[in-house]
């Protein structure tokens, strides 16, 4: 596609905005930032990735993936604040996905491991990774503020952190995947995943994209369980002090 | 008298603001100390305290002599157990809830050892598969004060568990408190924000307002103390 061509596909942001002014739905500004972003992001990350393909050097791939999990745990650790050490806590679930996912698909020779197939799948992983570190801590910090009685009498008998809060942290890891799984279910019937439409226009054999997205969805399902998971075991503990008692303002 | 428990220049302080102040005194090993004051006068903190839910800012806690926190906080727990102000339940059944303090060391609690309980705090069998979520908030409280009996505590507090009873359940609960007093030795701390339950069931009786352990003394002398106000306290002058 020429950058001709590609210019004329501006008419779908020309439609939102004139649409937006005439009922003044007051998201013009938005919109335009919204383009301009994922026009020079998008740009940046193509050459970037171009660079990378054509020198396939570890140190390059390598710092890639640095860049991806640093920025989906500055973006996660938002939603946790309150919890302490949440950014390293991020970012320890956020490698060892990527480690745990990266050496099945490279280790069982799934994948080759050269950038143009390890740089997409991490890319996806770790975002959804990410979006899921999300979803677990806003249930989780909901849970817990909804449920301080359940979780004193708990300590008040005599139970441990982990006993007083194991409701609340099985409830959140349950609801952050559910969405995972739910959306699966459907998968391919209402609307063809991103990543195979895009390998089907670019020219792939359609079965072929198909075996990616399973791989795909397989990596996620793996990605959400472990996430939450993770977040979820490093995070309670921060909730009380050694006395075992719950601190206050989660 | 031996002491069951020992307060030594308690403060209690939380977001920078005082919320118990210097408190010092005794509870009496095997005897019943009411705990009266008007809302927010940090009773129901004292309690907690004493159940190691929350630590003194200063000063220091003797439990039979031993500083508080020289206990495992579990065992502090199960020794000195207390019967929450909102009766909190988990989601089950009435037994699930009883079970709680067995479940939380990995045992079970036999079925008819729960209905021993259930009867004692004057629920009968048919409560034990009731989901608790339905129970009316003086059910609730029975079920809540069986199940920290179940750890059979040594010290029991007990923070205003008559307050959504009718005048017979007030009656059978306070008759099974005082057998549980008499049978076992159980020390008991007694929040009620009822003068005459405070009276009719005391030893001791602690009075408190804000933050401050005001006066303390045998039940029977202390209503006849001239301090205005105690006097203004028990004459309902400062409740709301
Ligand atoms: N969770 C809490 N958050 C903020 N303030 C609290 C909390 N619990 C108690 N307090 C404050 O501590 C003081 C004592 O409360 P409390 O011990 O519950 O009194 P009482 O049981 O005598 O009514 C009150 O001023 C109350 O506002
Ligand atoms: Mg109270």
């Amino acid at each position: 596609m020429s950058y001709t061509t590609l210019s004329l596909t501006l008419i779908f942001v020309l439609i939102p905005l004139v649409l937006s002014k005439s009922l003044k739905l007051d998201l013009e500004k938005d919109t335009i930032i919204a383009t301009v972003r994922s026009i020079i992001q998008l740009l940046i990350v193509g050459y970037i990735l171009k660079f990378v393909f054509e020198t396939e050097s570890i140190i390059y791939i390598l710092l890639m993936i640095t860049l991806m999990i640093v920025a989906a745990t500055l973006n996660a650790r938002k939603k946790g604040k309150a919890i302490k050490g949440i950014t390293w806590k991020i970012a320890l679930t956020l490698i060892v996905v990527e480690v745990v996912t990266q050496g099945i698909l490279i280790g069982l020779h799934i994948i080759p491991a050269t950038a143009q197939y390890i740089i997409p799948i991490s890319g996806m992983l770790i975002g959804n990774s990410m979006v899921l570190s999300i979803l677990f801590l806003n249930r989780f910090t909901a849970e817990v503020e909804s449920s301080r009685d359940q979780i004193e009498l708990v300590l008040s008998l005599g139970g441990t952190p982990k006993q007083a809060i194991h409701t609340q942290l099985t409830n959140a890891i349950k609801a952050s995947m559910i969405p995972t799984i739910e959306s699966q279910k459907t998968i391919g019937l209402v609307q063809l995943p991103g990543m195979m439409s895009g390998q089907i226009i670019g020219g792939a054999d359609p079965v072929q994209a198909v075996q990616f997205q399973i791989l795909i969805i397989f990596g996620l399902l793996t990605t959400a369980a472990l996430s939450s998971i993770i977040v979820g075991f490093l995070s309670y503990p921060t909730l009380f002090n050694e006395r075992m008692q719950i601190i206050k303002n989660v | 008298m031996i002491p069951a428990i020992k307060f030594e220049n308690v403060c209690y302080e939380k977001d920078e603001l005082s919320i118990l102040n210097n408190i010092n005194g005794v509870f009496n090993k095997g005897k019943i100390t009411t705990l009266v004051g008007p809302s927010g006068a940090g009773k129901t903190t004292l309690l907690k305290l004493c159940n190691g839910l929350y630590s003194a800012t200063s000063g220091e806690i003797y439990i039979q002599d031993n500083p508080i926190h020289s206990y495992e906080p579990t065992t502090l727990r199960r020794k000195v157990g207390i019967v929450l102000q909102s009766a909190p339940i988990i989601r089950g059944t009435v037994y699930k809830n009883l079970a709680l303090p067995f479940t939380l060391q990995n045992k079970k609690l036999p079925e008819n050892e729960a209905i021993k309980f259930l009867n004692d705090v004057g629920l009968n069998e048919s409560f034990l598969h009731r989901q608790a979520e339905d129970l009316s908030g003086g059910q609730r409280q029975k079920v809540s004060i069986a199940r920290t009996l179940i750890n059979q505590p040594e010290v029991l507090l007990l923070d205003e568990i008559t307050s959504a009873l009718d005048p017979t359940s007030v009656n059978e609960i306070e008759q099974l408190i005082l057998k549980i007093n008499q049978k076992y030795d159980v020390t008991i701390i007694w929040i009620t924000h009822n003068i005459e339950q405070a009276k009719r069931v005391g030893d001791y009786t602690w009075v408190m307002m804000e933050g401050q352990l005001i006066e303390s003394g045998e039940t029977n002398i202390l209503w006849t103390n001239t301090n205005k106000l105690i006097q203004n306290f028990v004459s309902g002058v400062t409740e709301a």
